[in-house]
């Protein structure tokens, strides 16, 4: 009986989830260029339309670009910072873990509209590569966070054990950090990617009238026009993100990376 | 009957049986310990009294009452977890009167009980502190109040001493065992320290891999094992093989057994004797022939470790009966019939 | 391995990268955006030096305080809708299999991660006439023609409470799935029923966890700058709205950046109250 309750409540939770993705994946095999559910027909061709439409291929290809930029270079704020942070004692340093947390933290509109301001001071605004930058210190929070986790997790002695046989920080770092420490490289980047992919108000205030990303280009059509190919895309975002967050499950301790204990100490 | 009574109780997680077709009666008022080592299923059989678990077969009955798919709650008993689990959010003796609260009894009786269980605890004046804020022994004692504050038909208690250093445990042993005379409540107790099962235990219960090797009282279990895993399990034990001819005489460690005769038809098996009751004299004389390998001095009791046929044998004496043998010396042993426990194999 | 201070120069190398890029990408945006909420605003360009209060004395005005008592209230009402749809469902998802919760995590964070922008798309959808779920009702008989639910300020809660539901569940998924699970085990022994033991154990241990959720859930609310665009009327726009506004379309960033400031000190000013409230709750 309890356990019946329990399943009905899962599963309502469950269906507020899924229900508005499920009436925009109805819409978007709509056969005509209609807003209406339960669909009409049945047609794939919006799906086909985000790589045939050039408006709709370029912002996807500049979405795809500026989320593997902004993400690596997360990745390279992120990794040094962490590895500082738990190889030496510097108390003070842990204000930069703060600095790194903070834009996540904050409304986005701040953090966006500060940038826009800094753009805009220093000449720059409208410029491709600041929106990388932007969204690299927005989503800086995600790779910091897994990899400090991975870090904590490593055995201090293995460093010792490693140093006595003859390895200098450097060689360390390369041979035994280095590969414990690649799983929270990964769901680091494939988080912050997945985030920035998604990303509208940050790209919006900084490059928004010189470059058009799928988050932009949606927000544009869903104001000056209907087009099934927002469900389309809509669909295969969610379709992305699932297979890359399924991937990171697949290869890597999903709940532990989220804040349970690992599967052994169970 | 008045009691517990578990009849055919099978557990399978999956394809893996935890409890095999375990059948036990605990009559009302005794103190019953499950001993076993790890992963034996007395936890799991522990975890079935309490509800915690459903078995997949068999019924469990209270005072004649099938309780088998009676939830917790309503079970009406006291249990003390392994972790404690006492509440981090309510102070000690909020934690006392919770099962007291949850079923509206009225703020000036749970107060009175709580005072009295507290005293019970010898902690008299602890009910507004933090549970954080107390040591093992005072935490241990607050989680044991705690169980028996609705005086439950039935008191469990999961490896309730496990957490405490080595001196502490011995002393809370008997504390234990003296409350439960005290109060004369059925206590299930599972444990695998068969020193605490030897301290406390009315009947203890030695399980292996999801069965009941024996049950039995203590000493019954140490002076006459049911079996080789029993007798190794409990206490320290020499096991050995024999053979016994068409008349009953035996043979072991290269020698005849003077005295022991073994049921008329078992041809061989194996003997267990208690390293105390192993005895050292010079060589010949009808003895066993042996050589000492190690001498152990722990002080309290010595350990002579003598090979002999081919095997290991352990005696254990007191200081004032040192035997005087060194290492490599050549010595008889002498097994009294009465001393040696026959086993099948 | 100890950690050592560091001893030379060169230890801090590693620092020097990301505190660079700290410094430069975002405390200094941080404090321009504070210099420009003190300047003028310059109908040609994007602002002139100055050095005037301006930009802030124009939030004493009523319709500045409707708007951000509205964004507090929507805030807050998100917040709690959230904390208390979350935490019996984490509750029960950190005790089911690790296969099943993996399962669950996938798709909360999927969700989570989904652009404002397709939030608000998928509810106005849902919401709609022509689309819209009462297309359903009207399919088994419930309504009589389909009708469209937004604009409206229970479209906006709702898609709100959409947005922020998994990240209420991934605050409080650490602290659940850590929860001594014989804590309710040993309540259930007491006499308590499932029911019982999760308010009387599970909800007041959690209460240091619960309240800072709740703290989380209301600022990553407030962040909230699409939803009420696209689902709300004018008088349910937030803050967060106006800044956007008022940086991009009226091209007044000073008055955005004062306005930006402003939600700085009363997000930070309301966590700082809160906390000090659980501290003395606390202490008493």
């Amino acid at each position: 009986m309890n356990v019946f309750l329990q399943r009905v409540y899962l599963g309502l939770v469950g269906l507020f989830l899924l229900l508005p993705l499920m009436v925009v994946a109805g819409v978007s095999v709509n056969e005509k260029q209609t807003l209406a559910f339960p669909p009409q027909g049945f047609s794939l061709s919006w799906y086909g339309e985000i790589f045939a439409n050039p408006e709709w291929r370029n912002a996807l290809l500049a979405s795809i670009t500026l989320a593997a930029v902004s993400a690596a270079l997360a990745l390279a704020i992120a990794l040094p910072l962490a590895w500082f942070l738990w190889r030496r004692h510097a108390p003070w340093a842990n204000v930069f873990q703060l600095l790194g947390i903070a834009p996540f933290t904050l409304p986005p509109v701040i953090t966006a509209l500060g940038l826009l301001t800094f753009w805009a001071t220093t000449g720059f605004y409208g410029q491709p590569w600041t929106a990388a930058i932007s969204h690299a210190i927005f989503f800086v929070t995600l790779p910091l966070v897994t990899l400090s986790l991975g870090f904590s997790s490593i055995d201090r002695s293995l460093v010792e054990a490693a140093a006595t046989m003859g390895a200098d920080d450097r060689t360390i770092f390369r041979t035994v950090v280095l590969p414990l420490i690649l799983p929270y490289l990964v769901s680091g980047y494939a988080f912050a990617f997945v985030l920035s992919l998604n990303e509208y108000i940050v790209a919006y205030m900084t490059v928004g009238f010189t470059m058009e990303t799928l988050p932009i280009k949606i927000f544009n059509a869903l104001r000056y026009g209907y087009t099934p190919t927002m469900a389309s895309v809509t669909i295969l975002f969610v379709a992305i993100a699932a297979l890359i967050f399924s991937l990171v499950a697949r290869f890597g301790d999903l709940p532990k990376l989220l804040g349970a204990m690992s599967n052994n100490d169970k | 009957m008045s009691g517990l009574a578990l009849q055919n109780i099978t557990k399978q997680f999956g394809t893996f049986t935890a409890v095999k077709n375990v059948s036990l009666t605990v009559p009302h008022g005794t103190f019953v310990c499950l001993l076993g080592p790890s992963g034996c299923g007395k936890t799991t059989l522990m975890r079935m009294i309490a509800g915690l678990d459903l078995p997949t077969e068999g019924a469990i009955k209270l005072d004649d009452a099938d309780i088998t798919r009676v939830p917790t709650h309503k079970r009406d008993l006291g249990m003390v977890f392994q972790s404690l689990a006492l509440f981090p959010h309510l102070t000690v003796g909020e934690n006392i009167a919770y099962s007291l609260r949850i079923r509206g009894v009225g703020k000036e009786d749970q107060k009175k009980r709580v005072d009295e269980l507290l005293s019970m605890i010898h902690l008299s004046g602890y009910a507004d502190r933090p549970v954080a804020k107390l040591s093992g022994g005072q935490r241990q004692r607050v989680a044991i109040a705690r169980a028996l504050a609705i005086s439950p038909k039935l008191f469990l208690l999961d490896e309730p001493l496990s957490a405490l250093d080595a001196k502490l445990r011995e002393a809370m042993q008997v504390e234990l065992r003296q409350l439960q005379q005290r109060l004369g409540i059925t206590t299930i107790v599972v444990t695998h320290d068969q020193r605490e099962a030897m301290t406390m235990a009315d009947t203890v219960v030695v399980m292996n891999s999801g069965e009941i090797r024996q049950a039995a009282a203590p000493v019954e279990i140490y002076r006459r094992p049911a079996d080789t895993f029993v007798a190794d399990f409990i206490g320290m034990t020499n096991l050995f093989d024999f053979t016994a001819d068409s008349a009953g005489r035996t043979n072991a460690l290269g020698s005849s057994i003077e005295g022991l005769q073994v049921p008329g038809g078992l041809s061989k098996g194996v003997l267990s004797v208690r390293p105390e009751d192993v005895h050292l004299t010079a060589p010949g004389h009808g003895a066993i022939a042996g050589r000492v390998t190690f001498v152990r001095d722990l002080g309290g009791t010595i350990e002579t470790f003598v090979e002999a046929g081919g095997k290991q044998i352990v005696a254990v004496s007191m200081p004032h009966a040192r035997p005087d043998v060194t290492v490599g010396q050549d010595v008889g042993i002498k097994l009294s019939p009465d001393a040696c426990v026959v086993l099948k194999s | 391995m100890r950690r050592e201070a560091p001893q030379k120069l060169s230890d801090y190398g590693p620092l020097l990268f990301p505190a660079g890029m700290l410094i430069v990408f975002f405390v200094i945006p941080f404090a321009t955006m504070i210099a420009v909420s003190f300047f003028k605003r310059d109908p040609a360009g994007f602002y002139s030096t100055a050095f005037v209060f301006d930009n802030y004395a124009r939030f004493l005005s009523l319709f500045f305080g409707k708007v951000l008592g509205f964004s507090l209230f929507l805030a807050i009402a998100v917040a709690i809708c959230c904390v208390l749809l979350a935490v019996p469902f984490t509750y029960l998802l950190s005790r089911s299999s690790r296969r099943t919760q993996v399962v669950w995590l996938v798709g909360l964070l999927s969700v989570l991660s989904l652009s404002e922008v397709i939030i608000g798309f998928a509810w106005s959808t849902l919401f709609s006439r022509t689309a819209g779920i009462t297309n359903l009702l009207v399919a088994i008989g419930l309504m009589s023609q389909p009708v469209a639910l937004n604009p409206s300020f229970g479209a906006v809660l709702t898609a709100m409470v959409y947005q922020a539901l998994p990240y209420t569940v991934l605050v409080l998924y650490p602290a659940l799935v850590r929860l001594d699970p014989t804590l309710t085990e040993a309540a259930r022994t007491l006499g308590a029923s499932p029911i019982t033991s999760f308010f009387t154990v599970v909800v007041p241990a959690l209460r240091n966890t619960i309240m800072a959720t709740l703290i989380m859930v209301f600022i990553f609310a407030l962040g909230s700058y699409l939803l009420p665009q696209i689902l709300g009327r004018p008088q349910h726009w937030t803050l967060s709205v106006l800044i956007t506004d008022q940086a991009i379309y009226q091209s007044n960033m000073p008055f955005a950046a004062a306005m930006a400031v402003f939600l700085v000190l009363v997000t930070l000013g309301l966590v700082g109250l809160t906390l000090l409230a659980g501290r003395k709750g606390e202490a008493a």
